[in-house]
């Protein structure tokens, strides 16, 4: 694939024991699961808002890639697979691998 | 702002109350059963004051919280607050429709105690017949897809099951399993010598569930605690005093720990009296061991103390009577001589039979 698209059909969503809420102490989000929670960077909460099960790695990819204009798309395409990979991990988001 | 003591976590210990009698019960030892637990509004008040602090995760535990009957308006509220709920319980009393309310009311996950994989091991265990009523309960947790964690308290007599403890978690769908060695402070420790496992069978548990570990990542979570008892140095309690949780006991006492208020010469407040925020950043109790000033010269002379916070002070005091000395468990302690003897007592007496010693049940409640 060129353009840094990886053809992945699969469509990525939180699991339904996460939840995103704002840190209302430091206007952060938090992705909270079972006894802890991860703090979430700006990029990761935009990436994480858009598993909802309906968007493919490269359209949510593609979308970021749009509103971050001085970032490549090769380069967002990675972090988005980065940031799945660090939540499969530890089973917080399905149809991802 | 300051978020080196910004609490996460409020553990709402609900009851003391407990259909069950585990030897290594978590209740205090002194608990007689006739403590009057706050009431409804009090907690609803608190869960806010909590919020307000920085707390996102709430677990309601106790005892045994399914026998307060207040639970639903409980979860109702925290779900408001955007807490995510986690129901900490053996599973007893409770029915399907009570358990598909507290759902629909927005609860986050249940974790589910099971004393052994065997049915007639974990029902002498808990000293009431309740094994078959708990697989019930993790099915019924699976079918109304809610996150479950299956909990066992690891000692002597069951730490040899971890594989069919394993099995046992993969069959209910748990999310997570952990697989948690009894640390041995109030209940525990009145019953080190039936419980101490030898280290062997730490050390053979351990790497079965660091297997067990990788085969389920990503689906199923397994944790492994180990003894403190086993460990070169101690773990950083409640990640440090005062840091990181809230603990209020079923009568209203704000702790750093569950066990906090069985320190002597502590003096802690009830939130029927002061708001958690005070509480929490000026009283007494909550700022006792905070920071290093209090650290005794063998952990301020170590790097660990940045990591450890010297260690847990319940165990420091019921070892060594000072609950300013170093934890024990650390090998640099002066007392770890003791930790050693218990080590030793528990390899001599691995495979004789020791009879635990239960709480007794007047005051609880009958099933």
């Amino acid at each position: 694939m060129t353009n840094g698209m990886t053809g992945d059909i699969a469509r990525p969503q939180l699991s339904p024991k996460v939840r995103l809420r704002l840190d209302r102490r430091t206007s952060r989000y938090l992705l909270l699961y079972p006894e802890t929670g991860l703090e979430l960077s700006r990029t990761a909460t935009e990436i994480a808002r858009l598993c909802t099960g309906e968007w493919t790695l490269d359209e949510i990819a593609q979308y970021l890639a749009r509103v971050h204009r001085e970032t490549s798309l090769v380069e967002i395409t990675r972090d988005v697979r980065d940031f799945l990979k660090t939540l499969a991990g530890r089973g917080l988001v399905q149809n991802f691998k | 702002m300051n978020n080196e003591y910004r609490p996460y976590t409020l553990i709402a210990e609900l009851t003391y109350r407990c259909p069950l009698r585990c030897p290594y019960c978590s209740n205090p030892v002194g608990y007689t059963g006739h403590g009057n637990e706050i009431d409804t509004d009090t907690w609803l008040r608190v869960f806010q004051e909590a919020e307000a602090l920085g707390v996102v995760h709430l677990n309601l535990t106790g005892g045994e919280p399914l026998l307060r009957n207040d639970l639903e308006q409980l979860i109702e509220r925290a779900n408001q607050l955007e807490l995510y709920t986690n129901l900490i319980t053996s599973g007893i009393p409770l029915t399907f429709e009570r358990l598909s309310r507290f759902a629909s009311l927005g609860l986050n996950g249940v974790q589910v105690s099971v004393q052994s994989a065997r049915s007639t091991e974990s029902d002498r265990i808990a000293g009431a017949s309740s094994f078959h009523r708990k697989l019930a309960v993790m099915q019924w947790v699976a079918a109304l897809e809610l996150p479950l964690t299956m909990n066992v308290v690891l000692h002597r007599d069951n730490i040899d099951e971890i594989e069919e403890l394993i099995a046992l978690a993969e069959r209910v769908s748990a999310d997570r399993l952990e697989l948690a060695n009894a640390q041995y402070l109030g209940w525990a420790l009145k019953n080190r010598l039936a419980l101490l496992p030898t280290r062997q069978q730490v050390e053979t548990a351990r790497t079965i569930a660091a297997q067990a570990r990788e085969q389920f990542r990503g689906t199923m979570e397994v944790i492994f605690v180990t003894p403190d008892y086993y460990s070169e140095h101690p773990k950083s309690c409640m990640e440090g005093w005062g840091r990181r949780f809230i603990v209020v006991n079923p009568e209203g006492l704000a702790l750093p720990c569950h066990l906090a208020h069985t320190l002597p010469g502590l003096r802690f407040d009830n939130v029927t009296k002061r708001n958690l925020a005070d509480i929490w950043h000026h009283s007494d109790g909550f700022n006792q061991f905070r920071g290093d000033g209090w650290l005794p010269d063998v952990c301020r002379n170590c790097d660990r103390h940045t990591k450890d916070f010297g260690g847990c002070r319940c165990q420091a005091f019921h070892v060594t009577g000072n609950a300013c000395a170093t934890d024990p468990v650390c090998s640099l302690s002066p007392d770890h001589g003791f930790i050693e003897s218990a080590r030793r007592q528990a390899s001599q007496s691995a495979g004789i039979p020791v009879l635990f010693e239960y709480r007794t049940g007047r005051g609880f409640a009958q099933l």
